[in-house]
């Protein structure tokens, strides 16, 4: 191919995306945001306040319980390494929660119609549905910071770290949700993905120890979990000192997100599940 | 008008040799119709003939495995951001948000086509005439059925679409609600918005409609004006009231309807009523009561797609 022919193809890329992103109709994608955004905001006390909740729960009781006895960073109190994992954990969940119950309950309930009755490109009905379930991830991991800030002396050393796997982060979910809400059928297929994929990855991920305090294999296993990179990187951001590189973490969770936004986008354009 | 520099020559729905299989069910067997602007058109048939098959490859929510579909000359499959633009569709099912009220969904319905507040006129229009002006800041989840049916026609229309699709929306609502909805389609008709009907009641498609198609089994069987389809083929009928006698053998044949002594039969042709007549003569059967009277849209349905 010569230099023109890939200038010419890569034009021709962006002139696609250009035209799946409608700019003709950018309201029609931000009204659909909108809507997933108050969807949820109209339900703060469970989709905000409860996530929040049960973290600070987490914390109180981890903290209590572990403090005098496990330190994985040198100089980083427990109750301290605990809370970046809790945001992350939070925010990864939340915002998986956002985009797969929206469309999980709007084609149990009938009115997916309403959106697949408009003129929305597949690209704009994906970055509404991931661009809100960001907004949510985001609000949920603050809301906890905020709240533990109060207890614990938690430094900030690489910030720029931490909004960037917190976004990567939550981008990764909610194109997990999406696709999760696009496949289930049902309100138990969506319970069955929450409990049997997403819980254990959570937790299995580095939230609440080291994966170096883990056994050899475990530690192997550790490294097959997307979710490690994302809790690892994000941590790192906070104490600038990880489990492993965050260059390697940015790699590994940007090539997920980048696989699965495919998958997602590949599932919206044929209209598996949702057009007949 | 719905759009002022539209082509008036372009069909408002051009469907060209349509089929749809669903597995082995031939849902929809090679259908052509062509739809002008600013009809009132009816597409009626039995439970399972294939029209909400149709409206929803017209919707772009199922792919016709074979044939082409435009809305305004747009192709539903390759130009489907132009096609779904101009058409408004009201779903079947009863169908809605929970989590907004009735003000907020038909806002978001019109955003979602691109429009933004200098619709809000046109939403306050549509929320007036369909009656819904008390329950705007009402969430959906608490309005009743009917309310709930007036709020989904209402989102179909919130964007102004020139081509207006109703699946069944009178059915199960009351009379007061089927008054308004009709007088406000009639009004969006007049106004040059083509209107496409489903409904089970025949009485409303032959009151409204200037053309009708009837389907069966995946096909059109009959399409032209709802007048020449009358004149053509319902003929009249005569209701007899015998009493006690019965029907002479003869005249079974034409027998629509018989209940109680009162018999009603389909006359094809004004001579068969003297044929009726002498074999009521010859069997020597005395009429309590006789009368003649139009047949109906009904009959023209029933004598197609009725089975008989």
């Amino acid at each position: 191919m010569s230099l023109k022919e890939l200038k010419n193809s890569w034009l021709v890329s962006l002139m696609d995306i250009a035209n799946l992103m409608n700019v003709n109709n950018w309201r029609g994608a931000y009204t659909l945001f909108k809507k997933e955004t108050l969807r949820f905001w109209r339900v703060a006390f469970q989709t905000i306040a409860s996530p929040v909740l049960t973290a600070l729960l987490y914390l109180l009781i981890f903290s209590h319980v572990l403090e005098a006895h496990v330190q994985v960073y040198k100089n980083v109190p427990y109750t301290a390494f605990l809370i970046p994992g809790l945001i992350m954990m939070s925010l990864l969940q939340n915002s998986f929660a956002n985009s797969s119950s929206s469309l999980i309950q709007s084609k149990v309930m009938g009115n997916i119609i309403f959106i697949l009755l408009t003129p929305l490109t597949y690209l704009q009905f994906f970055v509404a549905f991931l661009a809100a379930s960001i907004v949510r991830g985001f609000m949920v991991g603050l809301s906890i910071y905020l709240v533990a800030i109060w207890f614990v002396d938690l430094p900030i050393t690489h910030p720029i770290w931490i909004l960037t796997f917190a976004l990567l982060g939550s981008a990764l979910l909610g194109t997990f949700g999406i696709i999760a809400g696009i496949w289930a059928d049902k309100f138990d297929q969506m319970a069955a993905f929450q409990n049997f994929v997403i819980m254990p990855l959570t937790f299995l991920s580095g939230v609440f120890y080291s994966i170096h305090s883990l056994p050899p294999f475990w530690q192997v296993v550790s490294k097959f979990n997307p979710f490690f990179y994302m809790i690892d990187g994000f941590r790192y951001g906070f104490f600038g000192q990880g489990d492993i590189s965050p260059w390697i973490s940015l790699g590994v969770v940007t090539a997920f997100l980048f696989g699965l936004a495919w998958v997602a986008l590949k599932m919206l354009k044929s209209g598996y599940r949702l057009r007949g | 008008m719905p759009d002022k520099q539209i082509d008036k020559k372009v069909p408002a729905i051009q469907i060209d040799n349509v089929h749809k299989h669903f597995g082995g069910l031939h849902a929809l067997n090679g259908i052509d119709l062509t739809i002008g602007q600013g009809e009132f058109f009816a597409l009626l048939g039995p439970n399972g003939a294939g029209k909400s098959t149709l409206i929803n490859i017209l919707a772009g929510l199922l792919k016709a495995t074979q044939g082409n579909v435009s809305v305004m000359g747009h192709d539903v499959v390759s130009d489907y951001q132009a096609a779904r633009m101009s058409l408004g569709v009201v779903p079947q099912e009863l169908v809605f948000d929970p989590f907004f009220n009735v003000r907020e969904m038909l806002r978001f319905q019109a955003g979602y086509f691109g429009k933004g507040k200098e619709n809000d006129a046109w939403i306050d229009e549509v929320i007036e005439n369909l009656g819904l002006t008390d329950k705007a800041h009402t969430n959906m989840r608490k309005l009743s059925g009917g309310m709930k049916r007036r709020a989904l026609i209402a989102q179909a229309l919130a964007h102004k679409p020139p081509v207006i699709v109703l699946d069944e929306p009178t059915a199960g609502v009351d009379v007061e609600l089927r008054q308004m909805l009709w007088g406000f389609i009639k009004k969006l008709n007049a106004d040059g918005h083509t209107i496409i009907l489903t409904t089970h009641y025949l009485e409303e498609a032959e009151t409204l409609c200037e053309r009708v198609a009837m389907m069966k089994q995946g096909k059109i069987v009959a399409l032209d004006t709802t007048s020449n389809l009358l004149k053509k083929l319902a003929g009249k009928n005569l209701r007899l009231t015998l009493g006690d006698a019965m029907l002479p053998a003869a005249l079974l044949p034409m027998l629509k309807s018989g209940e109680s002594g009162i018999y009603t039969l389909a006359l094809n042709e004004p001579n068969q009523l003297e044929f009726v007549l002498s074999e009521l003569r010859k069997a020597k059967v005395a009429i309590e009561d006789m009368q003649l009277f139009e047949a109906d849209l009904e009959d023209v349905f029933m004598s197609l797609v009725g089975g008989k």
